[in-house]
């Protein structure tokens, strides 16, 4: 195991990517944890919570370019803490941060990957202004001063073979998962603090080996941050964030362990309106793999949720949409058709 | 009595059985006296020789050389017996290869003492040398060397003149040649001459002759 | 046919089991020799591109400061927040109580792949790594140094760091060089991202620099392993003289054979092939002997090497020793090449021998004057190269080339010399036994002259070496009287505390120095400069090499600059030259100072000059003037009224010691080297002798015959030794003296970029003078005895042999 992996153990909010993440299921002895009916409190809660964990803000992006194509971003900011308390000043800092990037297009995948500690400035969180950075990555408010910061984005990162810069304006309102925001992750009750903003309209620019491509689309952020988001036995998870034409959206995810799956999730009216969906309710069903990385990873999946007479199934937009990190995962861009079709993003961890 | 060799017993040991060269030899030799000893290869000729120049020691018996006997004497004494008594010439005349001719004359001379640049460089014309006192041993003909050997022996004017079948690396002209010289001097000193040789016809022209047989002489 | 002809060759070495050793011995020898400094060089190299490999500077670009000063953290967090893929790293001595180590600080999470430590990565845990205590990782050596070291974190042993670091934590590493928030350079990631910002825009004040192909350190030692080189050079030479003669002698002793062998229908090219393979075979043996010997030799000195490249340049060595195929089949190869070399001259013969030659062994041991002159005529040849490469010879090389050609032309022309030497004594010698004495010296001559040459070039190069290394330490020890006048040294742990321990000593002392520098590239290369007071202590004592009288007035007048010698020369300055500084700022050059031991460039100028140029430099350090008498109770005082630690001080006589010690250090391989030498060429005498006592015989026995005791023979032969030895030694000081000339005013001043006087210490010559005696009268003993003992009967033998 080399550093970065080992930074990855600590770090990771996904379940068991790998089995170094099983550190993700220990106890989270002298972190916060979270409670149970606390209230979220924005903007304040856009930013940091050092005495958690983990913590990530997590964009993905469905986009057309100009050109007609489909392309997929993913902009992500990991925060975790290697120690309770007081996280510590300058390179004494305990807070690692890490950066991923993704583009995919229907023929490609690029992704590139930044590490940095808190305390030097290289990479961090403000909530007023609104500002999350590393490197010269940066996810920035420009929203009014009375608006929610969120609710206007400015987006870049880079990678050596890609680029992209893009603009983000919010349609609708922050959408709290679980219980107003308390996400519970197993019937253990592993959770996290959990909330999205799911209907920013994009527009910018990729800039791609082939030159730039002036794009377009629906983007999706979420909010999540916890001590112990994972019960111990939890090895992996299968999650999507689902634009549907119609102007619903759906967050899902199956949590994938010995003792049972554990599924759940979030259906998003078009007005913003959230209704939490009890365990089980949403069903999750391979129905076609490709092998990457040594890895069988399914890529094409039946989703059904008959309360909603929700029945799609989802294809990758490009299957190779992996994420090569120190840590490897697959997240990419999907098509939805059946009941519902659309748009969205999956992302899928602890595959063998 | 120059030589005086009794009972003279000498053996060796060779391939872990001893072989007795000598059983017993009885020898007298005066001044002025030239004896040829002959016999056959491996009677014990040489052994006789090197015995009576105190290069080797007898077993049993005794050898008296101008009245000294050899049986005590320690390595200085029988190394002293021959820079003063004793000349040797050997059959491969045993020159000194560093030095040049006129040194090698005089060598045996000047260890002796008895060193005399006149009268070597008169003994070296009527040996036939006179023009090779600058040359080096190497650079000789056998025939040549072996005079520059009996030079050497006769400078020294010793009493007493043991020579090994000097003429035998010579052809028969060229032995003859340095024989009759050797014969001619050793009689002008009035030494006494012992000389190993197998020619019957060499061993004629000495004044007496003796033959080595079975470790005996006869 | 081959088969059962080799067998009778090789029945030759059955029967000459003493011929056949000194001929493996021999090779064996000088391939240690050889072998044993090429391991040596081959691990120092292996070393220093694995201090270039640290932390991947081989292989990545840099970012380092114009100025050659650190830059605040600012600059990298400004730099990753462009895009530029960087990483920080800090780098500096740190040093306690006598004991120091490298500390490289990195920061673990934007270190490009590959570039960190393995063992750091695998550790298992990186916030212990960053969080105070933090962790060190160093080689094991490294470790067990610096054990119960204060102030250090917790160091953990790791194989495969370079010995002599310390890797820590960026932020740990900052605190141990008292250097928080500084970074000495950054390393760029391979990979960069699109859409970057403009280095100069985003820093300005660094430059991009390629990959540190070859370590600084590479380029500094070079000269040293050089040093080493010739000197295995020069024992494989004295050990290729035993093998040439022991070839030759076996050649010459079998010519019979070869005769019988070719009349009885052996082809001469068979014959040559197989003496050829022969020889080749027993080259291998010889040289596997060889090389383990040399490992042997290598493991032995590595150890003083190690000190002295870590003494002189602050290069760090391994101190183990690794098998490197790049050295041992290079050993064997050598050992080939030279058995090849010594057996071709008798190979040759044999080619163009005439069937019915003669069987006697005549050419070995008879050379003729023509021969000697022929060599002589060689070593004028070779004289004449030493005079070209002295005039014209360029740099360390060029004073090889002098020195090699120089000892050759000595060696060469020895036997000519001695056998006009010993024909005088001959001609004036009176006694007939004396005259026998030279005469046969002299005949001797040819057959002794390789291991004569030998001990020649072991001689010389003695006095030579022996004579450069007591100049050196003289002129050394002098300097460093000059150079370290003040009492005592202290070192505040902050500038604060400087501030204080400055009001505190003013009253208590008689003069308070700043050491402060600065470093940076002058005149391309990386240098220190160094800021003094104006004060006495340094108008008095400085050991000034060129300057007018009124330098250090003008250095507090920041109207100039002094350079120290190495850097005058390398640089070709003249006084009144510009000397740019690191930051721009240009002083003329007023004055040159002896600087020994260092391989670095120093500059010199006035201390507010030096304020002035650089406002953040380390004011830390101070040299106290004081009564010699009253350290010891300043340093109580320091101790227990200020509370400056223990380690934070170090007096002038601990300072003179250290420096002191490095020196004897840095000669000890030499030394070292030297006694094998010396060792390799009394072997050489002892195996000719050996050689020569059973073909002598025939030239003893007749002396023997006509009246001289086996004991006076003996000791004739020993005295015959001796004096051989005694008359090469007295050949072997001129050319000693001329070695230590080259070495001092030419190869030191290329290697190290410093002449030093010479001084001649007759008393070492003789001192080696009996060495050589000893080594002549011992080489010769043993065969003396024997035949002081030998048996009448192989004496009278020599008279009945059919020769």
């Amino acid at each position: 195991m080399n550093v970065r992996a080992l930074i990855l153990a600590l770090f990771l909010p996904l379940p068991a990517l790998a089995q170094g993440f099983a550190g993700l299921g220990q106890t989270a002895d002298g972190y916060t944890l979270p409670q149970r009916g606390a209230v979220l409190d924005f903007p304040r809660d856009h930013g940091a919570h050092p005495d958690f964990r983990i913590e990530w803000w997590y964009l993905t992006a469905n986009l057309t370019g100009a050109d007609g194509q489909d392309y997929g971003i993913q902009w992500t900011l990991f925060r975790n803490a290697l120690a309770p308390g007081n996280p510590g000043a300058g390179w004494q800092n305990a807070q690692v941060w890490m950066g991923h990037a993704g583009l995919t297009t229907a023929e490609r995948h690029f992704h590139a990957e930044r590490l940095g500690r808190g305390g030097t400035g290289q990479a961090g969180v403000t909530a007023a202004p609104f500002a999350a950075w590393i490197d010269e990555w940066r996810m920035e408010s420009h929203a009014q001063p009375d608006a929610d910061p969120l609710s206007a984005l400015r987006l870049n990162a880079a990678g050596s073979d890609f680029a992209y810069a893009l603009t983000l304006a919010a349609e609708g309102p922050l959408v709290l998962h679980g219980e107003r925001g308390y996400s519970v992750k197993s019937d253990l009750g592993n959770a996290s603090y959990y909330y999205s903003q799911p209907f920013y309209r994009v527009a910018g620019t990729l800039t791609l080996p082939d030159g730039p491509v002036e794009v377009t689309g629906n983007a999706w952020l979420d909010r999540e941050w916890s001590s112990q988001p994972l019960a111990s036995d939890q090895q992996g998870w299968d999650w999507v964030s689902l634009h549907f034409d119609g102007g619903d959206r759906l967050m899902a995810f199956q949590l994938r362990a010995a003792g049972g799956d554990y599924t759940t999730g979030t259906w998003i009216a078009a007005d913003g309106s959230a209704t939490p969906l009890a365990p089980g309710s949403v069903t999750f069903e391979p129905r076609a793999t490709t092998r990457i990385a040594g890895r069988t990873i399914p890529v094409r999946w039946r989703i059904a949720l008959p309360e909603r007479g929700l029945d799609v199934i989802i294809d990758a937009l490009n299957e190779a949409a992996w994420m090569d990190t120190t840590v490897a995962y697959w997240e990419g861009p999907v098509r939805i058709t059946g009941s519902h079709p659309g748009r969205g993003y999956l992302e899928m961890t602890g595959h063998d | 009595m120059l030589l005086s060799i009794n009972g003279l017993g000498k053996g060796y040991d060779s391939g872990g059985a001893r072989v007795e060269v000598l059983r017993g030899v009885d020898l007298a030799l005066d001044p002025g006296e030239t004896v040829a000893l002959t016999g056959e290869s491996g009677s014990g000729k040489s052994t006789l020789l090197h015995l009576c120049a105190g290069l080797d020691r007898a077993d049993t018996g005794r050898i008296e050389v101008a009245g000294r006997d050899l049986a005590g004497a320690d390595d200085a004494t029988l190394a002293a017996l021959r820079r003063q008594a004793v000349g040797l010439v050997f059959q491969q005349f045993n020159l000194i290869p560093s030095l040049d001719v006129g040194a090698n004359l005089a060598f045996h001379a000047r260890l002796s003492g008895r060193d005399d640049p006149a009268a070597i460089a008169a003994l070296a014309d009527r040996l036939g040398l006179g023009g090779l006192m600058r040359r080096y041993p190497e650079q000789l003909s056998g025939g040549q060397q072996q005079r520059v050997a009996i030079g050497r022996t006769l400078a020294a004017r010793p009493a007493l003149i043991l020579a090994d079948e000097p003429t035998g690396n010579l052809d028969e002209a060229t032995g003859d040649a340095v024989l009759d010289l050797m014969l001619e001097l050793v009689a002008e000193a009035g030494a006494g001459l012992l000389m190993v040789t197998h020619s019957p016809r060499l061993a004629a022209r000495l004044s007496r002759r003796v033959h080595l047989s079975g470790g005996r002489l006869a | 046919m081959r088969r059962t002809a080799l067998a009778a060759l090789l029945s030759h070495w059955r029967r000459h089991p003493l011929q056949l050793a000194s001929l493996l011995l021999g090779l064996a020898l000088a391939t240690a020799l050889w072998s044993g400094v090429q391991a040596i060089n081959a691990e120092a190299r292996a070393s220093y591109d694995r201090a270039a490999e640290v932390l991947g500077q081989d292989q990545l670009e840099s970012l380092v400061p114009r100025d050659g000063q650190r830059v605040p953290d600012r600059v990298f967090v400004d730099l990753r927040r462009a895009g530029w893929q960087v990483t920080p790293l800090i780098e500096g001595r740190w040093a306690r109580a006598g004991r120091a180590v490298q500390v490289y600080g990195i920061d673990p999470f934007t270190m490009p792949a590959g570039a960190l430590p393995e063992a750091v990565g695998e550790s298992g845990d990186i916030s212990g790594f960053f969080t105070p205590p933090g962790r060190g990782f160093a080689a094991p050596e490294t470790v067990a140094e610096l054990e119960g070291a204060e102030g250090l974190p917790p160091l953990i042993a790791a194989e495969g760091i370079m010995p002599g670091i310390l890797i820590a934590d960026i932020g740990i590493a900052q605190t141990l060089l008292r250097a928080e928030g500084q970074i000495s350079r950054l390393l760029l990631a391979p990979d960069q991202p699109l859409g970057r910002a403009p280095l100069e825009t985003v820093a300005p004040g660094l430059d991009r620099l390629a990959p540190q192909e070859t370590a600084d350190v590479a380029q500094l030692t070079g000269s040293f392993h050089l040093n080493l080189t010739a000197f295995g050079f020069l024992s494989f030479a004295v050990g290729l003289f035993i093998v040439h003669a022991a070839i030759g002698l076996a050649f010459e002793q079998r010519r019979a054979m070869f005769r019988t062998l070719r009349a009885l229908g052996l082809p001469l090219r068979t014959l040559v092939g197989l003496l050829a393979a022969e020889v080749m075979l027993l080259a291998l043996v010889a040289g596997i002997v060889g090389v383990a010997l040399g490992y042997g030799i290598a493991a032995a000195l590595l150890p003083d090497v190690a000190a002295t490249l870590r003494g002189l340049y602050g290069a760090t060595l391994s101190g183990s020793l690794s098998l490197r195929p790049e050295w041992w089949l290079g050993g064997l190869a050598i050992a080939l090449i030279g058995a090849g070399v010594a057996a071709a001259q008798s190979l040759w013969r044999l080619w163009r021998m005439p069937l019915l030659a003669s069987a006697q062994p005549r050419a070995w041991a008879r050379a003729s004057a023509r021969g000697f002159a022929a060599l002589g005529a060689l070593a004028g040849l070779l004289a004449g190269v030493a005079v070209i490469a002295g005039v014209y010879g360029q740099g360390v090389v060029g004073g090889f080339v002098l020195l090699g050609a120089l000892l050759l032309a000595a060696a060469l022309a020895l036997p000519g010399a001695l056998a006009l030497a010993l024909g005088a004594a001959e001609r004036l010698a009176r006694g007939v036994l004396a005259q026998w004495f030279w005469a046969d010296t002299r005949q001797q001559l040819p057959g002794l002259s390789l291991a004569l040459m030998a001990l020649m070039l072991a001689l010389s190069a003695n006095i030579g070496v022996g004579t450069m290394v007591a100049s050196f330490r003289l002129t050394f020890t002098e300097w460093l009287d000059q150079r370290l006048p003040s009492e005592l040294y202290v070192t505040a742990r902050t500038e604060e505390e400087a501030t204080r321990l400055r009001d505190w000593l003013t009253p208590r002392s008689d003069a308070l120095l700043p050491i402060w520098r600065v470093e940076g590239p002058v005149f391309g290369q990386s240098a220190e400069i160094y800021g003094v007071a104006d004060h006495r202590t340094y108008s008095d004592n400085w050991p000034m090499l060129l300057g007018e009288a009124d330098v250090w007035a003008r250095l507090a007048r920041a109207e100039g600059a002094i350079v120290n010698e190495q850097l005058w020369r390398r640089a070709g300055l003249r006084i009144g030259d510009p000397v740019p500084l690191p930051g721009g700022a240009i002083r003329p050059l007023v004055g040159v100072y002896s600087d020994y031991g260092n391989p670095r460039g120093q500059v010199i100028i006035g201390i507010a000059d030096l304020v002035a140029q650089f406002p953040d430099l380390d004011r830390r350090r101070y040299a106290i003037r004081t009564d010699p008498a009253a350290v010891p109770e300043l340093r109580r005082a320091l101790v227990q009224e200020f509370g400056l630690p223990e380690d934070s001080m170090i007096d002038q006589g601990a300072v003179k010691d250290l420096s002191l010690r490095i020196f004897e250090r840095t000669f000890a391989v030499t030394a070292a080297l030297n006694v094998l030498t010396m060792g390799v060429a009394g072997f050489a005498m002892f195996t000719s002798l050996l050689t020569l006592a059973a073909m002598r015989l025939p030239q003893l026995a007749p002396v023997w015959a006509l009246g001289l005791t086996r004991t006076a023979l003996a000791r004739l032969e020993v005295l015959r030794a001796m004096l051989l030895a005694a008359l090469t030694m007295a050949l072997a000081i001129p050319v000693g003296l001329i070695l230590a000339w080259v070495l001092l005013a030419v190869v030191n001043v290329a290697a190290f970029g410093w002449r030093l006087p010479m001084f001649v210490f007759p008393a070492d010559w003789l001192w080696l003078g009996a060495l050589a005696l000893a080594a002549g009268g011992l080489a010769a003993a043993w065969p003396a005895w024997r035949l002081a003992r030998i048996e009448p009967a192989t004496l009278v033998k020599v008279f009945a042999d059919e020769r």
